[in-house]
């Protein structure tokens, strides 16, 4: 059961189906390169998963683990689409809803949202906890690149892009707990005074409404969204295309 | 430490430190302590001398508690708001020193003098209220000191000529056993090691191989004292209680890679578990016993490098574990051929922290080490195999280190027989809270609770916090229990809290504990700690409902299952252990059972009467509103 005779690759079961996989995939991988959904909004498949917004928790025999970093092991029993799973998500979604400042109607990204389409899928109603309203103030320095940090959900793929692609460690990490906050390489804390780029990778990685492009906000109209025509469990990303245009 | 200009100092600093990166948190620590705060202007000279980007800098100094990029004054007073310290009245206290100073709690005075605010439990639990000044522990608060303390201050005394008395700390030992009673030598404990394996090592001498990369048979001694230290079944005493030997064994195998492969001992001495204190006592009367037990855990895993992590708040012990190490050195007790035996070279360095909890964590810990942010790693893989600058390293507890030392010198078996079947051995604790004789006290697992509220004369009891605000909350009814593995593990603290105590505000001040520790990786825990300390305060305010009774268990859930690391495991554990024992205590602030708005109207307008100066009837609502009627 715990290998696919026909190729003799290894297989572990995903909510009930076989889910082959290559030898260092971890769950998160192996499922999505075989057209199975797990949500997901700081695992990104260009990079090393980080493990940290726990969207992806799944259930691995019988224990509650981020699919982006358990290793896939033949025989597995991992289970995502059941109801306590998806409570879980649908709380974490909630939780980053009231962590930052988030108001769809006003955002330019609605319609091209991780977050939003998230919601969405999980079925969430309302942000459901008492809203946190961190004060963040927008970065507008950059003269091709605004930053908008209340919609921040510190998944660290820019500062995981800008490091390891661009090679200009212009975002890091800052505070830490509910201070946590996103920052950038240069001794005016602007981003203008960094050597950031609209081309880098960094620009083009951000799930959520942070890192928008100037004078580009509505050239696809709400409404033919790239979420709004398919939800984001239809449209699965792999490395080379990902979710995140900006 | 008043900022007397010290302009060279970034420079001298990063020279010192070789201008090595791992070294960031000391570099920061060292250049706060000499220019009192870290400028953008300074970290961007660190940056460039460390050849790192500002931004990883400043993202290293913003994480520490201790380390500030704005300016906090010259003196800056920092009250530990464990329960125990507001049990003991730190709270008014507070508040007096701030009159006094005419500020306000958390902000800088005008004129840039002082600030005054709360940090994490500061470890003097047995003699509170406990401030830090400059980070230097003071114990014992009265309304005297306070006067006494705002008087130096405002005539800028040097913290260095204060009271000797004020930064007195007491051991306050109540019960010594096999560890605070024991009769060591320095070194024993290597001889009885060196002496398991005796006759082969001039052997491996002799073929001009260190004793590290020969086979066991032709070096027995690690192998040997490894054998003791299994057959002790000693476990860790920081609370997970995993087996030391097999962590031990686990390294010594695990082989290190790339050009600088190596193995290393790490002390993990960030003790931050409010409550708890026993390594404080540890390493102030048991130096020379844990750095034995470093030594030993070197020579048992090969390392040549031992690092003792210790906690900010313990900056004041420095100077005398400094001084250990260095006589320890003169008597060839660590360095180069220890004991005159080729190849036995080790020796430790002392990293401070800056104020973080989670860094007692063994993954954040390391990261600390190598001059991150103290974010726990994803793991596997373990230190074990990779640790300190990946490679091999088996961090252990202040106290399971001494326990080693006395294994490796009286044996594994002698060590067994003390305790209990799966838990060997004593356990240290520290008692703080509601009874007569907090302090340390030492006893063989198995003891009972009752014993223990005996012996520190306990009256009334309603309640014991057995391991900190992560452990679990006992009730009176319970005390019969045991301290050991088989059923309540602990890392050491023990706070008594009897029938006057209110358990609601035990958990309330544990939930801003943890909200404000969390380190901010994951979402559950970073939201979810948020979210509980509110919910706490939203019932303390009398805006509480059943339905926030049910949200905590929801959170609980969640933070249980789905965070991290241990702390946001446990960080519910609190709220949880209370609901169940104690739930008189929540319901009796609940207005309604049933529903009660959470948005208090009068409260919000507080900020424009501040700003307008009034406090008149007119300006608060419920009374404008009954006026109109």
């Amino acid at each position: 059961m715990s290998t696919d005779t026909a190729h003799n690759v290894p297989t572990f079961q995903l909510d009930g189906e076989e889910v082959p996989f290559l030898p260092g995939q971890t769950v998160i991988q192996a499922a999505l390169a075989a057209g199975h959904y797990i949500p997901h909004l700081c695992y990104h498949p260009e990079f090393k998963p980080h493990g940290s917004c726990k969207l992806c928790t799944v259930k691995v025999n019988g224990r509650p683990v981020a699919s982006c970093t358990t290793q896939a092991q033949a025989g597995l029993n991992v289970e995502s689409e059941i109801p306590e799973i998806q409570d879980k998500r649908r709380t974490l979604v909630q939780m980053l809803l009231v962590e930052g400042n988030h108001f769809c109607p006003s955002c330019e990204k609605s319609g091209k949202c991780m977050l939003q389409a998230l919601a969405y899928e999980l079925d969430v109603m309302s942000p459901h906890f008492p809203q946190i309203f961190p004060t963040r103030p927008v970065d507008a320095s950059h003269p091709e690149v605004l930053l908008d940090f209340n919609r921040c959900i510190l998944c660290e793929l820019c500062v995981r892009a800008s490091g390891e692609v661009d090679r200009k460690n212009v975002f890091a990490l800052s505070g830490r707990g509910i201070t946590k906050h996103l920052i950038v390489n240069s001794e005016s804390g602007k981003l203008a005074d960094t050597d950031f780029a609209a081309t880098d990778k960094a620009a083009h990685v951000c799930p959520v409404g942070v890192i928008l492009h100037k004078r580009r906000g509505f050239d696809v109209p709400i409404g033919k969204r790239i979420f709004d025509i398919k939800p984001i469990s239809e449209q699965i990303e792999s490395p080379g295309h990902t979710l995140r245009e900006a | 430490m008043p900022a007397t200009a010290a302009p060279d100092a970034p420079t001298a600093i990063l020279a010192r430190h070789r201008h090595n990166p791992t070294r960031l948190v000391q570099i920061l620590r060292e250049t706060q302590e000499a220019l009192g705060w870290l400028s953008p202007a300074t970290l961007a000279e660190l940056a460039r001398g460390l050849d790192l980007p500002l931004a990883r800098v400043a993202g290293v100094a913003g994480f520490y508690s201790f380390l500030h990029t704005e300016p906090r004054g010259r003196y800056r007073v920092l009250w530990s708001d464990n329960i125990t310290d507001r049990m003991l009245g730190n709270q008014d206290l507070m508040l007096d020193m701030c009159r006094h100073l005419w500020l306000e709690p958390g902000h800088v005075s005008e004129d840039g003098l002082v600030s005054v605010d709360t940090t994490s439990c500061t470890g003097m639990c047995d003699q509170g209220p406990a401030v830090l000044v400059n980070y230097r522990a003071v114990t014992r608060m009265t309304p005297a000191r306070v006067e006494q303390m705002c008087e130096l201050i405002r005539k800028e005394v040097p913290v260095a000529q204060w009271p000797a008395e004020f930064f007195h700390v007491d051991n306050n030992i109540r019960r010594r056993d096999i560890l605070l009673g024991n009769e060591l030598q320095p070194g024993d404990a290597l001889r009885a090691s060196i002496a398991r394996g005796a006759a082969p090592v001039v052997e491996a001498a002799s073929n001009a191989r260190s004793w590290r990369e020969t086979a066991a048979s032709v070096a027995p001694g690690p192998q040997l004292t490894l054998d003791e230290i299994k057959r002790s079944n000693l476990r860790g005493r920081g609370g997970a209680g995993f087996t030391t030997g097999l962590k031990w064994e686990a390294c010594r195998n695990a082989a290190g890679s790339g050009p600088d492969a190596a193995r290393y001992v790490v002390c993990n001495a960030d003790e931050g578990e409010p409550g708890t204190f026993k390594d404080r006592v540890l390493l102030t009367e048991q130096a020379d016993l844990v750095f034995e037990g470093m030594t030993v855990a070197g020579y048992v895993v090969g390392a040549r490098r031992g690092l003792l992590y210790l906690r900010g708040e313990y900056r004041y012990l420095l100077d005398h574990l400094e001084a250990v190490l260095a006589r320890r050195r003169a008597e060839h007790l660590l360095g180069h051929n220890i004991l005159a035996q080729p190849g036995f070279d080790f020796d430790i360095e002392i990293h401070l922290g800056a104020g973080a909890y989670v860094c007692g964590e063994e993954s954040a810990l390391i990261e600390s080490l190598e001059g991150k942010r103290g974010v726990p790693r994803n793991r596997p893989p373990f230190p074990v195999t990779h640790g300190y600058l990946n490679q091999p390293t088996t961090v252990n507890n202040v106290e399971t280190l001494a326990s080693a030392a006395l294994i490796a010198w009286k044996g594994g078996d002698w060590f067994r027989a003390i305790g209990t079947e799966k838990s060997a051995g004593t356990k240290v604790l520290s008692v703080s809270g509601d009874c007569e004789r907090p302090g340390i006290y030492e006893y063989p697992f198995g003891v009972r609770l009752s014993q223990v509220l005996a012996d520190c004369g306990a009256k009334d009891v309603q309640a014991v916090q057995v391991s900190g605000p992560s452990g679990v909350c006992v009730s009176s009814d319970e005390l019969e229990r045991r301290i050991g593995f088989e059923d309540l593990a602990t890392a050491g603290a023990f706070m008594v809290f009897d029938s006057s105590r209110d358990m609601f505000e035990v958990a309330r001040n544990f939930s801003h504990f943890f909200a404000h520790e969390s380190c901010g990786f994951c979402t559950p825990c970073r939201v979810g700690t948020t979210l509980l300390k509110n919910c706490m305060d939203k019932i303390a305010a009398g805006h509480g409902s059943e339905y926030d009774i049910n949200e905590i268990f929801k959170l609980n859930h969640l933070l249980q299952t789905a965070s991290h690391c241990g702390l946001g495991h446990t960080a519910c554990n609190p709220m949880f252990d209370t609901l169940q024992k104690f739930k008189p205590a929540y319901e009796r602030r609940l207005k309604s059972l049933a529903f009660e708005p959470a948005f208090d109207l009068d409260h919000a307008l507080a900020q424009a009467r501040q700003m307008t100066g009034r406090d008149d009837a007119a300006a608060h609502l419920a009374t404008a509103m009954e006026d109109k009627q």
